[in-house]
This record gives C-alpha cells, structure tokens and sequence, in this order.
C-alpha cells in the first residue's frame, strides 16, 4: 500500500449553540494516498469547511485520529503546519498590501532567505500570471486574480499537503478552468490535495477519488465512474408534435417514460453520443418526427436525491 | 533556529507588515495624531482661561496643566482605533491562514501592538509640539524627559496589548469600537483636566484611585516638577501588571478565535 498523505479516522465534531449541541462531523474516515487528489464533495453545511478546518489544525477535533504528513494531529500540530498549506474559501490575502508583498511576507514567515524569498515571490507571479498587478494592492485584484495570489502565497512554502476549500466558488467559468489546470499540474508535481467542492463537475475533473458527505457522515466513496455509476437520473428527454407520433416513438424505442400532457417521452442514458445517435437514427427509420431533444447528465443534486433521498436544496 | 529566535524573527515580519499597513492606510493615524490635538485647542484656547483662574494662574498655567492628561487621552483614543484593526484582521482570512502555518502564534499579535505603539509615539510626539507652540513650558531635565517618554510608552504598550485583547473578544469590528471607550473618559475622572480636589468626595475617591492617575501625576512631576510621591511606583505597577495581564488574555483569546 502506497503511504498516506491524509490518514483520519472517526473525525467527530460538535458546536454548541442555543438549540443545543449540533452535530458537525460524525464518524468520517479519509484516507488519501500521497500524489493524489482527493475531493470532498457536499451542498452547504456538509460539514466540508469544518473538516480542513480540523485537518490544518485551526480547529480540534473533538474526536477521532488524525495524521498529516506522517505527523500526528494532536500531538504535533507544529510538524502538520510545516509540512501543509490551506487555500480557503475566503481569500486570505493581506489586501492592503501588493501582490508581491504578500508573496514575500509568506516568503518570510516560511523562514526563507532573502534571496531565495525574491526568488520565488518572482517564480509565483510569473506562473500565476500576476506579474503585471505585482505592485499594486490586492484590493483592487478581481475575485479570480485574488485566488490566484492566495493559490500562490500558499505554495510560496512548498507545502507537501494542500488543502482547497471550494477553489473555484465564486468564480467565472475561465478563471475556474485557469485554476484547475493550477491544480494539476500541482499533483503531477507530487503533492497531495485535498479538494472540497459543491460540484460534481469540479470534483469529476480533478479528483482521483470523491467522498460525498452530507450532514456530517461519509455516504459513498470511489472514482468518480464508481459513483456516476451508481446514480441514475441521466436521460435523453424527445419532444413530439401531437399524440401520435409520441404513441409511435414509444412503441419504436421501446423503454422510457412518456408523458402524454407535455408530448414528451424520456428515455434513460448515460448522454453518451453514440447512445443518442443510435436512439434518433431508430427514430428516423421509423419515420417518427421528433419536434425537440435534450440530454440530462446526472449532477449533484441526482447523487444526493439518489444517494440520501432527499434533494440537495433541503439539506442547507 | 531556537524557539526565541523564531519568535523574533516572526515578529519582526509581522511588525513590518503592520507598518507597511499603516503606512499604505494612513487616514487612521491622521486621525489618531488630530483628534487630540484639536482637543489641547479647545482646553486651552476655550475653557482654559477660566480653568486656568482656578488654578491660580492663567492660560499658560492651564497649557502646562492639561498636557500629560491628553497625552493619556490619545493613547486612550488610539486604543479605539488598534482594537477595531484587531478585530477586522481577525474576520480576514489572512489570520487563519497564519495560523495554519509553522510560526510563532503570538506574533501576529506582537506586530499589532508595536505598530499601534509607534503610530501612538509619533502621535504623542506631535501633541507635545502643539502644545509647545501654544504655551507649554516643561522644566524638565533631559533625563526627565526620558524618564517621562519611558513611561507613556510603557502606558502605551499596557492599553495596546488590552485593546488587543478587547478586539480579539469582540464579536464584531463595530463592538470593538465601542469596548475601549471608558478608557477615554479615564483622563477626565482623575486628575488629567481639573485637580482631584474640586470634585464630590465620592468622584474625587474613584479619581485618586484609577490607575489613569499616578500616571498623569508622574508625568506632570518630569515635565514640570510638581511632587510626585508614591505616584511613580503606583504608575509602574499598574503598567507593568495591565500590560503583563493584558498580554497573557490576547494570548488566549487569539489561541481560541
């Protein structure tokens, strides 16, 4: 077996409030080999933040066992913080200060020489593409460039283990493709990360494995095939002009739903594109008009009705 | 590297940071340096004719008077102002992200208070220049004006690790403003405008007994050479112990935030 980066064992957590105490995290086990990328993948309240929370050592655990980087969480946190680094879900840059500065401040609390400091600083904005904001403040960075000083100051250590909470939330669809080519290439490069996200396409991109976790408790683990395999809900939705050509689409397809009021007929599918090609080119040898198509692929919130029964909207 | 080492070394980092900071948002420290200095104005220029009579000379009596009580009082008002900058620091990611890393936890706190303090000196600096300009006549001795810059910094340093534990308690940025107030009004209820002795006995009782007291009497002793007692050591003590005290609960509060 390959060494583990992240070894946790029945992580619980629970808040005190006024209602009483609130389960936060009950029992989650994770285990993500070094090299890897690992997603925890769940809607809001989950219970993702509080677990990067616990493993880079901002908040403990009320119970459970935890190594990071080989070191034990409770007994040396020093050693996890030296050998990790956390890129949250909030920019945790210094905004009054400029994008160079905040490279180098990392530069120097991570104990750097001067020289190595500028060095690197100069490395990260080059490869962050931050060269030309490098003096100005942070404050005038756009949402996308500010992530990619926080991605950068994060990596200004060299950290072994890296934890994203939700990298991309917030950001448009270029900035988050930006940021996870950052993040590939940030594992072919050897280091561990550990990824939360509340999209099912983000983690199906980047993750080796996903874990699903709702309301505190790990529901399914695997690649993301493993688990797309596990849930149906993709299908090939045809639209029809009257009554008849619907009744002769279902009597030539064979399997589906048909819905007489909306004239449609929904057909289970992967969306694959020989699937559909296959299913219009049976359509036309029969003669059956087809008014309107569309393809659903299964998303999150197909895993979580699925997989907890409920939609993903009723368990914020 | 030891432990020591490190921790200097962090909090070396972190008091530049903090300068570079007040530097890049200067509009706080302009404020911290004017406020007290519009209120040496309006002592002096408004009620301190009529003050002064009470006191047995004039104007310039007052001037000298009033002097070491606004020192304390911009202290006080830069308390304010360190607390809401703790307080807004901590609802930014930038300190949770420092305290995910390998460095000496009390630094961060450090850099605050050092860059507070030296924005309070140069503060305190331009008061006492004022107050020169409008009539203040110190007859201290250079080793009394040591003595008595030693003693405001040791004050400022008390208050600031307080404020920065206040901040650090406070649920918000807003509430912080509000948590250092009485420190303002400490001057006020002691001996820093009027003598200890015009007020009620109650009053004039919690005026000679606050810590604000000593320190503006020890102060007003260097600079003046009124007599100074038993004042010195009780100011000493009440920096020393607020600012020991006041350290060790920011400590805690930021290890628990």
């Amino acid at each position: 077996m390959t060494n583990l980066a992240i070894a946790a064992t029945g992580l619980r957590k629970s808040y005190r409030d006024k209602s009483g105490d609130k389960v936060v995290l009950d029992g989650v086990d994770l285990a993500v080999p070094e090299g890897t990328i690992f997603s925890l993948l769940g809607p809001n309240g989950a219970g993702k933040t509080t677990t990067v929370k616990i493993l880079s050592t901002l908040t403990a655990a009320d119970g459970g066992d935890v190594r990071v980087a080989g070191h034990d969480l409770a007994r040396s946190p020093d050693e996890v913080r030296g050998a990790i680094g956390v890129t949250g879900q909030y920019s945790a840059v210094d905004k009054l200060l400029t994008g160079e500065e905040n490279l180098l401040l990392m530069a120097d609390l991570g104990h750097l020489s001067r020289r190595d400091g500028r060095r690197r600083a100069a490395e990260l904005l080059e490869r962050f593409d931050l060269v030309e904001a490098a003096r100005e403040p942070a404050a005038t960075y756009s949402g996308g460039m500010q992530r990619r000083l926080d991605l950068a100051m994060t990596l200004v250590g060299e950290p072994r283990v890296i934890f994203l909470d939700e990298p991309t939330t917030g950001l448009d669809p270029r900035s988050r493709r930006a940021m996870w080519e950052i993040v590939r290439e940030l594992v072919a490069g050897g280091v561990t990360i550990l990824l939360t996200t509340q999209y099912l396409e983000e983690a199906d991109e980047l993750a080796d494995r996903i874990a699903l976790l709702d309301r505190g408790r790990l529901i399914a683990e695997g690649t993301a095939e493993e688990l797309k395999r596990r849930i149906p809900g993709g299908h090939v939705e045809l639209a029809f002009a009257d009554a008849a050509r619907l009744d002769a689409a279902v009597r030539a397809v064979g399997v589906g739903t048909a819905d007489p009021e909306a004239l449609t007929l929904r057909v289970p599918s992967d969306g694959g594109v020989r699937m559909v090609r296959d299913l219009l080119v049976l359509l036309d040898d029969q003669c059956v008009e087809v008014a309107g198509m569309s393809v659903r692929t299964p998303d999150l919130d197909d895993v979580f009705l699925t997989l907890t029964g409920r939609e993903k909207e009723t368990v914020r | 590297m030891s432990a020591l080492t490190l921790a200097a070394r962090d909090s070396s980092t972190m008091i530049r940071r903090q300068l570079k900071r007040l530097l890049r948002y200067p509009s706080m420290t302009v404020q911290l340096v004017v406020t007290p200095v519009i209120i040496l104005l309006l002592f002096v220029y408004v009620l301190g004719g009529t003050l002064g009579q009470g006191l047995g000379g004039g104007r310039g009596a007052y001037a000298d008077y009033v002097v070491p009580g606004i020192l304390l009082m911009a202290v006080a008002t830069a308390a304010t102002g360190t607390a809401v900058m703790v307080a807004t620091d901590m609802t930014e990611g930038i300190v949770a992200r420092f305290r995910t890393m390998r460095i000496s936890r009390a630094s961060v706190l450090t850099g605050h208070v050092v860059g507070s303090v030296v924005q309070q000196v140069c503060g305190m600096a331009v008061l006492v220049g004022v107050a020169l300009a409008i009539g203040f006549r110190p007859n201290a001795t250079v080793l009394e004006w040591f003595a008595a810059a030693g003693l405001l910094v040791l004050f400022a340093l008390a208050v600031t690790w307080l404020a920065v534990a206040l901040g650090l308690r406070a649920q918000t940025p807003e509430a912080a403003s509000n948590a250092p107030m009485p420190l303002i009004l400490l001057p006020f209820l002691g001996s820093g405008f009027v003598p200890t002795d015009s007020m009620p006995t109650a009053l004039r009782w919690f005026a000679d007994y606050q810590p604000f007291t000593p320190i503006m009497e020890t102060v007003r002793g260097l600079l003046l050479g009124t007599p100074i007692g038993g004042s010195a050591a009780q100011a000493l003590a009440w920096c020393a112990g607020t600012a020991v005290l006041s350290f060790l609960w920011a400590r805690r509060a930021f290890d628990r935030a």
